[in-house]
């Protein structure tokens, strides 16, 4: 440090005034700076949220049910979230003239309904993952936006893998639209949808809580 | 003789680098702090594997908490000249024939987010600290009687039209309020939303695929 060696004079004889040291104390300035670091590491925000994008289909009032896009049943999947994570679904779509389609019960953990999405969606989650894996080990060189593209297109193109509504009951959380958007991504499901639930969905998850569930299609009480 | 004494120095540690690092840390944090707004509410989102940022600016938030009162927060773009909250709160004013001083227009467009009906928004603004600012926070009306939120989401549209909505929900929130929300963005033309999220990861690989049947 800054310090000068003050030289004796050899003698005791004569004795000087003692130089002050040119040293500057420098505690202050560590107790201020500490106290600064204290304050910017406990206010400073390092993780910035992410989010999640969804985008929902348009509302139109003038819109007819004509006019919805018509999907096919075979391909359709419905996934209804009754809270409590619970979740049920079932395949194809209601109608009085077919027997009703029988709900399954299903949760979110691993064995749950991803073990059901990852089945029917197997090519399509094959080619992307094959594809994401090829740009991990280095075998393709893509830019980040090709590398998107790609996988857009691979999804547009998709002609086997499941069309999913998802259906919240009133019971359901946020929690669990978020969870569910999640396997959507996680299992990379092409095509899927937000959608109200109908009174016919309500009636089929109250019938299978209850230990019965409804063979024949119900008549709706018009309120 | 007298004994040779040894010079008696006290013992001295040099600071010299460990004040080095400390400015270092300084300006490091001094750089990157961004600092953290005084949240509305208590909230805890749920988990995806989104790795999307927030954007900075331009965003207009709709917080909900547990019990579902809702918050609303919005920005005043990428430029401090803009005054974006002023512009909107004028429109709100005029909306419900209220009157607010220059000074609380200046001191709103400085706070962040806030969620209560409009009559009270003044005590808001003028609560010596933020445990008095915390009790106005009782939630936004947007009921269809009084639909405040409503307002405030058209005007922000207005005001700034570049502004992206994200919404950040409590897990337990019911979905039936979140879907509200949504329906009323979707009536102002907002059919995008980020849902806020904290970050999980969860890598799975062909392997994870289930055999085949």
């Amino acid at each position: 440090m800054a310090q000068i060696q003050t030289k004796d004079s050899g003698k005791g004889g004569k004795k000087r005034a003692k130089k002050h040291s040119s040293e500057i104390d420098m505690t202050p300035m560590v107790d201020l700076m500490c106290l600064l670091i204290t304050f910017f590491m406990l206010t400073t925000a390092f993780a910035k949220p992410k989010v999640m994008v969804i985008t929902m289909p348009e509302k139109d009032k003038d819109q007819t049910i004509k006019d919805q896009p018509k999907i096919s049943a075979e391909r359709t999947l419905n996934i209804l979230l009754a809270g409590n994570d619970e979740v049920f679904y079932y395949k194809g779509q209601p109608t009085p003239e077919k027997p009703m389609p029988q709900l399954v019960k299903s949760d979110f953990s691993k064995d749950g309904i991803r073990k059901l999405l990852l089945n029917w969606n197997r090519d399509l989650f094959t080619k992307i993952t094959e594809y994401r894996d090829k740009r991990l080990t280095g075998e393709i060189i893509v830019a980040d936006s090709t590398f998107n593209n790609t996988i857009k297109e691979m999804k547009l193109d998709d002609k086997k893998g499941p069309i999913v509504l998802i259906k919240a009951d009133s019971a359901a959380k946020y929690r669990d639209i978020v969870n569910i958007i999640d396997e959507m991504a996680i299992t990379n499901i092409a095509s899927y949808a937000i959608v109200d639930i109908g009174q016919v969905e309500v009636m089929m998850i109250d019938a299978t809580k209850a230990g019965t569930p409804l063979i024949k299609y119900p008549v709706i009480k018009v309120k | 003789m007298p004994k040779i004494k040894p010079p008696v120095s006290t013992p001295r540690i040099d600071m010299t680098p460990m004040v080095d690092l400390f400015s270092l840390l300084l300006i490091f944090f001094v750089l990157t702090a961004s600092f953290r707004p005084q949240e509305a509410a208590m909230i805890d989102s749920p988990a995806s594997i989104s790795e999307k940022q927030a954007p900075d600016f331009n965003l207009m938030t709709i917080f909900i908490d547990k019990e579902g009162k809702v918050f609303f927060n919005v920005d005043n773009g990428m430029d401090s000249t803009t005054k974006f909250r002023e512009q909107i709160l004028q429109k709100m004013a005029e909306r419900y024939e209220m009157t607010f001083t220059p000074d609380e227009y200046d001191l709103f467009g400085r706070l962040s987010g806030f969620g209560m009906p409009l009559k009270d928004l003044k005590g808001w603004i003028h609560a010596e600290n933020s445990e008095k600012r915390e009790e106005f926070q009782v939630g936004m009306p947007f009921d269809s009687a009084d639909n405040q939120l409503g307002y405030w989401i058209l005007y922000s549209r207005i005001v700034n039209p570049r502004a992206e909505v994200a919404i950040k929900g409590d897990a337990d929130a019911s979905y039936m309020t979140v879907k509200e929300i949504m329906d009323m963005l979707q009536i102002n033309k907002i059919n995008k939303f980020n849902l806020v999220t904290t970050f999980v990861t969860e890598e799975i690989g062909l392997e994870d695929l289930p055999p085949e049947n």
